[in-house]
C-alpha cells in the first residue's frame, strides 16, 4: 500500500501546477503531439515543456509513444480515474453490494 | 497528433506476474470479471479471428488477432459492428503490452486508426478506464470495482 499512496502523492503533485494542467488539457483536446508541437502557441519555453512533461510521465499522467525518431505524448487518464474509484466510487458500489448481499441471502435460502 | 490519425494510450501500472495479467487478458472466465461479463470467442492464435460477445450473445466487435507473443505483447485488428457510423470506419489497431517495470507490470493499451476524428477510437477510448480499474483491482485485491457499465 506504500507504493500506492507514494504513487498517488506523485499525480496530486503533478496536477497542482497550472501548467500541468493545461498541457493535460491540450493533450486531451489533440492526442498524440509531440514536444514540438506542444510548445507552439504557449509562452512557456520548450525546456520548461519539457520538464513539466516529465513530471506528468513520472506521475503517469502522460503515456508517450516512439514512432520512429518523435516522440508521441498522450494524457492518460488511468491514475485520475484511480482516484475517482478511491473516493467516489465506494458511493456507487454501496446499492450494488447490497443488492449482490440480497440476492446472496434469497439464494442461499432458495437452495436451503 | 499526425494529420489523417486518431489515437489513445492508456497506461496502469499492476503488481502481478506477466502470466497472471496475460491470463486475465485472454481467459474468458476471467475476462467477464473485470469487463462486464464481456468475453472474446477467439482460440487466441495469430491469424485467427475474435469476436466480442455479450453476455446476451450480442456480437460488437470483431477482428483479426494479428500478432500474439505471451506474455508481452499483443496487436489486434479491431472493428466494431453495431453502429453504423462508427461501422463504417473499417478497421484500428490495438496493441497490448506489457513490460515489467519497477516491482509491478506495465500494461499498455493503444488504439489507433488512420484517420482523423475517428468516431470509433472516440468509443473505445470511453470504455478502457473503468475495464482497466477493474482488472487492477481484480488482480491485486481480488474483487472488482464496477460490476456495471453505467456508473
Amino acid at each position: 500500500m506504500v507504493a500506492y499512496y507514494l504513487a498517488m502523492d506523485d499525480v496530486f503533485r503533478a496536477l497542482a501546477d497550472a501548467s500541468r494542467r493545461q498541457l493535460l488539457d491540450r493533450l486531451f483536446a489533440e492526442p498524440g503531439q509531440t514536444l514540438g508541437a506542444l510548445c507552439q502557441g504557449l509562452e512557456m519555453s520548450r525546456q520548461a515543456v519539457s520538464k513539466h512533461l516529465a513530471i506528468l510521465e513520472e506521475a503517469n499522467l502522460v503515456a508517450t509513444l516512439k514512432r520512429g525518431r518523435e516522440k508521441l505524448h498522450y494524457m492518460n487518464p488511468v491514475p485520475i480515474h484511480e482516484i475517482a474509484d478511491r473516493w467516489i466510487g465506494k458511493y456507487q458500489r454501496a446499492p450494488l453490494d447490497a443488492l449482490a448481499e440480497l440476492k446472496r441471502t434469497l439464494e442461499g435460502e432458495d437452495h436451503g | 497528433m499526425a494529420e489523417g490519425k486518431s489515437s489513445f494510450v492508456y497506461v496502469t501500472y499492476i503488481r502481478t506476474t506477466p502470466e497472471a495479467l496475460w491470463e486475465a487478458l485472454t481467459t474468458s472466465d476471467f475476462m467477464r470479471k473485470y469487463w462486464f461479463g464481456v468475453t472474446f470467442d477467439t482460440d487466441w492464435k495469430a491469424g485467427g479471428a475474435w469476436k466480442m460477445v455479450y453476455p446476451d450473445g450480442s456480437v460488437t466487435d470483431s477482428g483479426e488477432v494479428l500478432a500474439f507473443d505471451p506474455p508481452r505483447r499483443m496487436v489486434l485488428k479491431w472493428k466494431h459492428e453495431n453502429r453504423p457510423e462508427l461501422a463504417c470506419e473499417g478497421y484500428a489497431l490495438c496493441t497490448i503490452e506489457i513490460e515489467p517495470h519497477d516491482g509491478a507490470m506495465k500494461l499498455t493499451i493503444c488504439h489507433e486508426m488512420e484517420r482523423t476524428g475517428s468516431k470509433l477510437i472516440e468509443a473505445v477510448s470511453g470504455g478502457w478506464p473503468r475495464i482497466l480499474a477493474n482488472l487492477k483491482s481484480l488482480l491485486e485485491t481480488g474483487d472488482v470495482l464496477w460490476r456495471t457499465k453505467a456508473g
